[in-house]
């Protein structure tokens, strides 16, 4: 009898212990996906990870300014305490953490979901799959190489719409003579938005190959050239273009006063298409989109967002992250993420037919490899970026800088750079 | 000699003061060795001990940054320091003059160093920006050309940074000089006026030398917050526009949270010490010599 209800007891136990779902984990997420459209986006991951049928939950940790979040996160990470996942850019901001053995290997989820075959182009997933394992997930592709522009600005200073950034600098005046900010751009965030509007036009300067040439070979040769110095004297002449509240502006502040027609056009990535889009906006009438900085010659970028997932030594945790890592590239959270954030999903065999036609554009332009531009970030560690930050941040802010100061400190960040 | 080391080292003061002496070691003796020694090593992200020598420094004085940086911080602490002491002495004239409504008056001027700078640094900020502060106020009156915005242009930034520390620093210095005046006997002020010796000669030549531990405790004060000054740049410029207001403590996290350089972050904290060093140094030799002179004369 005693020993009946022993088996019993054990027996009820193991049946407890088997009819229990895989416990549910709460994971806390990392990101800077603050403004309307990205908070949009961002809920979507929330909703699909909180019915991921596991009692899951997405804890949602929202820091402003991606290198406020980035710089977060490495404190957390030095601190011990790491978040369950954060995002970053792909590239080299998270290359230390790698090294370091600090993140959760998804090779085989990855290898479960085929992300190798599924990924495209493969320069998303190469950001990922680093000697042979995976240890982060891409969820979308931004290019950084988009004009956007207010189409009921340029009819009422009279002028056509641009198809370049040279019909638009010859269009400026007759701009401002309307009593609009011919070119808005914010200063925020070390001035991150001028690089990436210098980093633009760099790639146009050089070309590509130039360009990648420059940041592969650290060639201060290149970085010190006459068509860098053209890049500098341009840039002068864009901030003449700017209003005085540029200062410490950030993105979607500046997206707004595009999209409230205060402002005649913005250089920023296609996360700014999610804002316009938020505000009820269709690329048809209200706004329009240069591809490349010229329409004649489209580039596509490959920036974007992954996630990483940090080792939590629980497997509870560990289980959680990895259903978290596969759902966020199943092909559902992949349409409704990228439709709200104006990216490209990583993924081709998603349907994307609900795109708009600046999403339809750069879906285009991506097919064609010639046509790709590699990430910066993929060349440059945090430390070079942010010196690049500071250096076209002090050059916009100073007219008293020259060109060919900027220029040869520009060589030198560039020659030094590791 | 046991009975004098008895003396000199009080027991249960011994005990009292270990916390104190732990916490002093451990966070500023450890805590600056490990800053000192991570400044000669190659550590980005994570510290590590491979040793490289001065090379952190090299790159730190090639850093248009760090110099800008450095440049600020002299002008800054300048400016500031003197305004500072200046206007706090003829705050604490002024509320000395048995004026009424006193305690209302000093809760004004106490009121900026009591809040905290990030609040602050915000509201100036916003009154300062050209589309939403006085500039735009201004404008919406009817005064269109009014053009008032010292922080979005590199040249004038700084200026605002000081104005903003001059309000911030000089309620307290007011607060620390009215105390000393006040411990300034009567009886001096009725002797200089029967000698009749105007009120700024008694000031300048006669209450102000009377009150050198109080211009001491306020001076130390402020060096102290020129120093560290951290919060004030952040709330209000963030370091911009470009690099115009960047401050040696601003670029020291800036290298070791966002720029992932612990290495050169630590040198730029090294450098930092060293003034202070040499102060501490300065001030270490005075009193070592006064003791000796005072002991000589004994």
């Amino acid at each position: 009898m005693r020993y009946r209800l022993l088996t019993a007891a054990l027996a009820a136990t193991a049946a407890l212990q088997f009819a229990a779902p895989a416990t549910a984990a709460d994971l806390e997420v990392i990101h800077w996906w603050t403004s309307k459209g990205e908070s949009a986006a961002v809920s979507q991951f929330a909703k699909a990870f909180d019915n991921d049928g596991h009692g899951d939950k997405w804890v949602d940790s929202a820091i402003a300014l991606g290198e406020t979040a980035r710089s977060t996160v490495m404190q957390r990470v030095l601190g011990g305490d790491p978040p369950g996942a954060a995002q970053f850019n792909p590239g080299r901001q998270y290359e230390e953490l790698i090294s370091g053995g600090k993140l959760l290997d998804l090779t085989d989820v990855a290898t479960a979901g085929k992300w190798g075959d599924v990924i495209r182009p493969k320069a998303i997933g190469s950001a990922c799959l680093v000697d042979g394992h995976w240890w982060c997930v891409p969820v979308n592709i931004h290019s950084n190489y988009w004009a956007w522009y207010s189409k009921p600005v340029f009819e009422k200073a009279g002028v056509p719409e641009p198809k370049s950034m040279a019909d638009f600098i010859a269009a400026a005046p007759k701009i401002k003579a309307a009593g609009f900010i011919p070119f808005a751009i914010g200063g925020d965030g070390n001035g991150w938005q001028i690089q990436l509007l210098f980093q633009d036009m760099v790639t146009e300067a050089l070309g590509i190959a130039k360009r990648d040439e420059m940041y592969t070979k650290k060639s201060a040769e290149i970085a010190g050239g006459p068509e860098m110095k053209g890049v500098f004297t341009q840039l002068r002449a864009l901030k003449q273009l700017t209003d005085n509240g540029y200062a410490n502006r950030n993105w979607n502040d500046t997206t707004n006063l595009v999209i409230t027609g205060k402002a005649g056009l913005q250089v920023m990535g296609d996360w700014a298409r999610g804002e316009f889009a938020a505000a009820g906006m269709t690329g048809v009438k209200d706004f329009g989109c240069m591809i490349g900085l010229n329409e004649d010659k489209p580039v596509v970028s490959t920036d974007g967002d992954i996630i990483v997932f940090f080792k939590q030594n629980n497997p509870d945790v560990e289980a959680a992250q990895k259903r978290l890592a596969a759902l966020l590239i199943s092909p559902e959270v992949q349409v409704a993420f990228n439709n709200a954030k104006g990216s490209m999903p990583v993924r081709a065999d998603v349907d994307m037919s609900t795109a708009d036609p600046c999403m339809q554009k750069s879906l285009k332009a991506v097919d064609n490899p010639a046509n790709i531009v590699t990430a910066t970030n993929r060349f440059i560690t945090e430390n070079t970026n942010q010196q690049l930050n500071e250096l076209v941040g002090q050059y916009f802010a100073d007219d008293s800088m020259t060109a060919e100061d900027a220029t040869a400190k520009f060589a030198t960040i560039i020659g030094n750079s590791d | 000699m046991q009975k004098s080391w008895r003396r000199r080292f009080h027991l249960p003061a011994v005990i009292g003061t270990i916390p104190m002496i732990l916490v002093a070691v451990g966070v500023f003796v450890i805590g600056i060795g490990f800053s000192v020694l991570w400044s000669f090593t190659s550590s980005k992200l994570f510290p590590t001990y491979d040793f490289v020598g001065l090379a952190q420094y090299r790159r730190l004085w090639a850093d248009s940054r760090w110099l800008v940086s450095v440049n600020n911080i002299w002008f800054f602490g300048l400016m500031s320091i003197t305004c500072n002491m200046v206007f706090g002495y003829l705050l604490a004239v002024f509320m000395d003059q048995r004026i009424r409504q006193e305690d209302l008056f000093r809760s004004i001027f106490l009121y900026p160093f009591a809040m905290s700078l990030i609040v602050t640094g915000l509201v100036w900020q916003w009154v300062l920006d050209p589309n939403l502060g006085l500039q735009e106020a201004l404008r919406n009156l009817g005064w269109s050309s009014f053009s008032f915005a010292p922080l979005v242009d590199a040249n004038t930034a700084i200026y605002a940074l000081v104005v903003a520390g001059i309000w911030q620093g000089s309620g307290v210095t007011m607060a620390i000089l009215l105390a000393g005046l006040r411990g300034v006997d009567e009886e001096i002020w009725k002797a200089a006026k029967v000698d009749g010796i105007p009120t700024w000669r008694t000031h300048l030549s006669i209450v102000a030398p009377m009150m050198k531990g109080a211009f001491a405790t306020a001076f130390v004060l402020q060096c102290v917050s020129v120093v560290r000054v951290y919060d004030l740049v952040i709330a209000m410029t963030g370091g911009g526009p470009g690099i115009a207001t960047s401050m040696p403590a601003v670029y020291v996290i800036q290298l070791i949270t966002v720029r992932q350089n612990v290495g050169q972050g630590m040198a730029a904290a090294t450098m930092m010490l060293l003034p202070v060093l040499v102060v501490l140094a300065f001030s270490g030799i005075v009193i070592w010599r006064r003791n000796r002179l005072g002991g000589a004369e004994a």
